[in-house]
């Protein structure tokens, strides 16, 4: 369970001042699916940096698993990363010299897991997140967006994270493909339990979870569960 | 995270960078190369000074005429222009315990003809045939000078290997006549060459009986020098003290102030072998030099290389790197660098001593603690500069090392 209580985060450079976040407050429980939507610049992805425990807020506190994560250290982050955390940047961040496969074993290999277990759960990473399996040893770099993007899906998904934070992770996709990537994160919710939390500006997107926060400016403005709520199996 | 995937991220870091990887090795190999390079020179040159300086007799002390100024070594000893070692001393010298033999000799240069003609400029020695044990000297053909040659004051000589050569080329000399001075020398043997000792080339001289040179060549009733071999090493200092008191005696001077200088081979030795190892600890700093710039080559290169993959840090952290896992692998970088570099220099320094020593006849040799040495300064120049830009490098913050432009 992850619980923010009056987050806000304030970037300062030189003079200048920006609040990404004012005094944001929610719970989300293990094995929710939630939609965070809002403008460009509302500060979602701030949020989600804190949220995954990459960032930690200027002042109100965030707790994770009942841990108030800035009282952690550097690697006791990392150790929470690297085992409950699945991360899709919304700029995905691939190693631009490295081959796809290593793309996505390379979470594991800090977990320290060994050669075969590490490349059998790559690839399984890679088929759910309906990667072409023609194109598992091209370099990162040699790939469409839309690729890259189903790249940093499956190595968010390689480590079994219990919770995965994905920042526009249908961005470049086409709705097809989209469908499938959306596909996964349902079935991980559902059949595995996993908490999933999704940074969307599409409200089509947004109604395959079950709850929505609304953020503007910094705040959030809305907070509800989703009354229709889309299945891709019946879309598919 | 496992050694092998520390490995394998290094492999793959250091080769898509080949040009720089490459560049910065060889920063390390001239260093290394040239530590290694020169030690063995330097080595090289004060074993082979020890060795030919031995070769001229151990056991030995040479009781020169004056005094050796301290501090101006050796050479000072106003050889020649002093008289004060005179023939009584021998048998003073003789009855001290410890002492095996005494060779009384004077040294002269003189114009020796060949009965060809041909003529030369040589050092000519009056010696007895104590000369032989004491000096080391064997002759390679016919005999060294004998006891009846003193007594009676033969005009005969022995050639050293360099004017046998001069005088008669490569035909046997024993036996023919030579001129010293233009008195008639009738050749009895020739010596086994030794080899030059660097400031005296004792191959280049000629010996005549002590008696001979004293009475009819040189016309003088001193000598100028008398070398004593002592029994064994040990008793070195107990005879040296034994004959400058039994010396000082004799010539009734005052201790404070002896009209002559006890030199043991020893002294001789360490007066060298101190300056060739200034000699070898000058060149070895002189590379240890180009070896620091090597060092920095490596630090300059991987803090480059931090700055240059810091989104990939950022990732790298933001998906579960801890600090440890970083510092490793950009340390690991270095140190591969700075191995690599190890071997190649060793390799190099190795190459350079064998061309140094077949061109210039240097013995020289590369010997294995130096190796070692290299190897260690090496991976410690990689740990020591690879220590900051890898710190560096795992104390980011992951955000702030995605935004990274
Ligand atoms: N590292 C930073 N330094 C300074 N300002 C920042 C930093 N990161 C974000 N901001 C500012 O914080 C605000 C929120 O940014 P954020 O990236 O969270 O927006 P977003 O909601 O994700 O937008 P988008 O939908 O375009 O991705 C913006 O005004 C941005 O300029
Ligand atoms: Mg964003």
């Amino acid at each position: 369970m992850i619980e923010c209580q009056n987050i806000a985060k304030t970037y300062k450079i030189g003079e200048i001042e920006t609040h990404a976040l004012k005094n944001a407050s929610f719970k989300i429980n293990d094995g929710e699916f939630v939609a965070i939507m809002g403008p460009s610049g509302s500060g979602k992805s701030t949020l989600m940096h804190i949220l995954g425990c990459l960032d930690t807020p200027t002042s109100g506190q965030y707790l994770f698993d009942g841990h108030d994560v800035s009282k952690l250290s550097d690697d006791e982050l990392a150790d929470i990363r690297m085992k409950k955390i699945g991360f899709v940047f919304q700029a995905f961040n691939l190693l631009p010299r490295a081959a796809v496969l290593r793309n996505v074993m390379l979470p594991l290999i800090y977990a320290g897991v060994s050669k075969k277990p590490r490349e059998e759960q790559a690839k399984d990473a890679l088929r759910k997140a309906a990667f072409p399996e023609g194109f598992w040893n091209h370099y990162s770099n040699q790939l469409s967006g839309g690729m890259m993007q189903r790249v940093a899906i499956a190595r968010a998904l390689v480590n079994n994270p219990t919770l995965v934070l994905a920042d526009e992770p249908t961005g470049n996709l086409d709705t097809k493909t989209g469908l499938v990537v959306l596909n996964t994160f349902q079935e991980l919710h559902l059949e595995q339990g996993r908490t999933i939390i999704l940074i969307t500006h599409e409200q089509y997107v947004a109604e395959h979870a079950e709850r929505i926060i609304h953020i503007r400016d910094g705040s959030i403005i809305n907070d509800s569960q989703v009354k229709n709520r889309r299945v891709v199996n019946g879309e598919l | 995270m496992k050694l092998a995937d520390i490995l394998q991220e290094t492999y793959t870091a250091l080769s898509s960078n080949k040009v720089r990887s490459g560049l910065t090795i060889l920063g390390i190999v001239i260093g290394i190369g040239s530590v290694i390079a020169m030690v063995s020179i330097g080595q090289g040159a004060s074993g082979q000074i020890q060795s030919s300086i031995e070769g001229l007799g151990s056991n030995l002390l040479t009781i020169l005429p004056g005094v050796i100024q301290p501090g101006r070594g050796i050479v000072s000893s106003g050889r020649g222009a002093a008289q004060t070692l005179k023939n009584e001393d021998i048998d003073v010298l003789q009855g001290i315990e410890g002492v095996a033999y005494v060779s009384p000799e004077v040294q002269r240069r003189f114009q020796i003809v060949s009965p060809a003609g041909t003529n030369t400029n040589s050092t000519v020695i009056g010696a007895t045939p104590e000369y032989e044990a004491v000096r080391n000297v064997v002759a390679a053909n016919g005999s060294f000078i004998a006891e009846s040659h003193i007594r009676s004051m033969g005009r005969v000589a022995v050639l050293g290997p360099t004017v046998a050569q001069d005088l008669f080329a490569d035909s046997d000399p024993v036996a023919k006549t030579i001129r010293i001075n233009k008195i008639n020398f009738k050749v009895i043997g020739v010596l086994q060459s030794k080899g030059s000792a660097g400031f005296f080339n004792p191959d280049d001289t000629v010996f005549v009986p002590l008696t001979t040179m004293q009475k009819i060549l040189a016309g003088v009733d001193f000598l100028s020098t008398i070398a004593v071999s002592v029994e064994n090493k040990d008793l070195m200092p107990q005879v040296q003290e034994s004959a400058t008191t039994a010396l000082l005696v004799k010539h009734r001077v005052d201790p404070q102030n002896p009209d002559f200088s006890i030199v043991s081979q020893a002294d001789i030795i360490g007066t060298l072998t101190q300056v060739t190892d200034t000699f070898t600890i000058f060149l070895a700093s002189i590379a240890g030099i180009s070896l620091l710039v090597g060092g920095i080559g490596i630090m300059n290169m991987m803090l480059t290389t931090v700055t240059e993959r810091t989104r990939e840090i950022g990732l790298r952290k933001a998906i579960g790197a801890k600090k440890k896992d970083i510092s490793l692998q950009f340390l690991a970088e270095a140190v591969v660098l700075t191995f690599l570099g190890g071997v190649l220099g060793v390799l190099l320094g190795w190459i350079i001593s064998l061309a140094v020593s077949s061109l210039a006849g240097i013995a020289t040799s590369v010997s294995v603690s130096s190796v070692l040495l290299a190897f260690g300064v090496s991976a410690a120049i990689g740990i020591l500069f690879g220590y900051y830009p890898a710190r560096k490098a795992s104390g980011m913050n992951p955000i702030d090392a995605l935004r990274y432009e």
